[in-house]
């Protein structure tokens, strides 16, 4: 599902990606894992097209993700490292979503009761002036609803207590079949049950890739 | 499409609740009143009178702080996004970099241009309410004229937005282009003219090529068709064209200028890496 090829991106003299090459496939949950600056944000936002590649190439179901974003786009869900501070409210947020990206804003709704967050309450209330936890709560909601082949997570379980994080990776076994699920995580034993590939990366490059 | 509707409306929603609108709005508001309250209207200047009087005073002070008010909340608009990795996040969703882009432009055009076509009609109201003469080809011709100006200054802050890395060396490149545009070209102009080896013809081109001068001029020429109070400047002018292509070229030129820069602006996000 997800190709990359000879993948090199650098800024200025840093090169964050060394010639990466590697595949995703369907039923794989992967733990992409690696010391900080090992370029795991970078490979994640190549997959989701934000950044243009020095070299070499990312395939998405045969579609490069720069040129054919609202098609590789309409097949992830993604959860970046840190809630952005988003000045929307979160009815605002829903329709942002709703209609953009056709999600169900009740299945929105189901995630987030599932998750222990009350949206209905707090509905009005600006993204950015919710709770850390709180915040990453929606996200993981919206990922969810967003029935998507490709699921992306980079470090989502940072905000969560003990009990959230259990609620998190419940929904997610529920969810999983027939998916990619990418996972970048410093805390593997956390994953252990859910994940069947493991990734680990260092200076650009991906150092080891084990399946099991 | 409805997407771009959707991203305007909620960039629209958005802004209309930060701090800077309130303020934005405040200003040209206020502006309108206190020159109720100072009793522009009642007075008589220079064979002016009442509503037309109260409409070039706010029109001469709109001409130097509307620029500065767009550029300073507009330049932000998608570096700051990009900054705070909002960005990031909202085009994880399959909208297209055309629609998002241009929703923002348009949402930030409504909201930029509402309250000050806004604190005119406030004008005309009150003034046709204290039963003045409402000078409707003035009105129309300012709000035309405002339009322009803001799609101007709009499309260069969305041109500036798009390839600045941060958000503050956005301002500090907003800040030049405003003080640049209002009074260093005509310092320049001045002395190039007090010279007297130029062609007259050509700095009076290259000052009307600045989107604030023509507007300058041309909102005084409605006063003054002749355009006597520019002097040998009106000749150059006049004698190029008649009044009224004038203030169509001053109209179409500002609006085409930011439509101009607002596209480069498009071609630079598309083509950038995008966070
Ligand atoms: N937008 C950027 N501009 C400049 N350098 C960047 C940018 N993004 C990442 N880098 C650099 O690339 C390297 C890899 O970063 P990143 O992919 O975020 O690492 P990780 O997510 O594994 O911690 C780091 O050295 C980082 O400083
Ligand atoms: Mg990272």
């Amino acid at each position: 599902m997800i190709k990359c090829s000879n993948l090199t991106k650098k800024f200025g003299s840093n090169i964050s990606l060394n010639n990466v090459t590697c595949e995703f496939h369907k039923n794989e949950s992967i733990a992409l894992m690696g010391a900080n600056g090992a370029g795991k944000t970078t490979l994640i936002r190549s997959i989701l097209g934000y950044y243009h590649p020095d070299s070499g190439s990312v395939k998405i179901n045969g579609f490069d993700p720069v040129k054919n974003r609202v098609e590789v786009l309409q097949n992830i869900s993604f959860v970046p490292q840190l809630p952005p501070p988003i000045k929307l409210n979160l009815d605002e947020l829903m329709q942002y979503i709703s209609i953009g990206a056709k999600i169900d804003k009740q299945l929105i709704m189901h995630y987030a009761n599932e998750m222990k967050l009350d949206i209905t309450s707090n509905l009005h209330k600006s993204f950015f002036t919710l709770s850390g936890g709180m915040k990453q709560k929606m996200l993981i909601a919206i990922s969810l609803a967003k029935k998507s082949d490709i699921i992306i997570y980079d470090e989502p379980t940072a905000n969560l207590d003990p009990k959230a994080r259990d609620d998190f990776y419940k929904l997610l076994n529920e969810n999983e079949d027939e998916k990619v699920l990418l996972f970048v995580t410093h805390r593997l034993e956390e994953v252990k049950d859910l994940v069947n590939r493991q990734i680990y990366m260092d200076l650009g490059k991906v150092v080891s890739d084990e399946k099991f | 499409m409805k997407n771009l509707y959707l991203i305007a409306y909620l960039d629209l929603k958005e802004s209309i609740r930060a701090k800077w609108f309130i303020v934005y709005s405040f200003v040209f508001g206020g502006l309108i009143a206190l020159f109720f309250i100072a009793g522009v209207t009642e007075s008589q200047v220079m064979g002016f009178s009442g509503l037309s009087r109260l409409l070039l005073m706010y029109i001469q002070i709109t001409i130097v702080i509307l620029p500065i008010f767009i550029l300073i909340t507009t330049v932000r608009s998608i570096s700051g996004d990009r900054d705070s990795h909002v960005l990031e996040y909202m085009l994880s969703f399959p909208i297209s970099l055309k629609q998002y882009y241009w929703g923002k432009v348009l949402g930030r055009f409504i909201t930029v241009y509402i309250p000050v076509l806004f604190a005119m009609i406030i004008a005309i109201a009150y003034g046709s309410f204290k039963g003045a003469n409402i000078p409707w080809g003035i009105f129309f011709l300012y709000t035309g004229l405002l339009f322009s100006m803001s799609s101007a200054f709009l499309g260069i802050a969305f041109f500036i937005s798009s390839f600045v890395k941060s958000s503050e060396i956005a301002l500090g490149i907003a800040f030049f282009i405003w003080i640049f545009l209002l009074s260093f070209i005509d310092i320049a102009l001045i002395s190039l003219m007090m010279q007297e080896r130029v062609n007259e013809g050509l700095v009076i081109f290259i000052a009307l090529i600045n989107p604030m001068e023509i507007f300058r001029v041309a909102a005084i020429s409605l006063f003054d068709p002749e355009l006597t109070v520019m002097g040998p400047v009106a000749f150059y002018i006049l004698d190029l064209m008649s009044q009224g292509v004038f203030v169509f070229i001053s109209i179409i030129y500002p609006l085409m200028l930011g439509l101009l820069f607002a596209f480069l602006g498009y071609k630079i996000f598309e083509k950038k890496d995008l966070v």
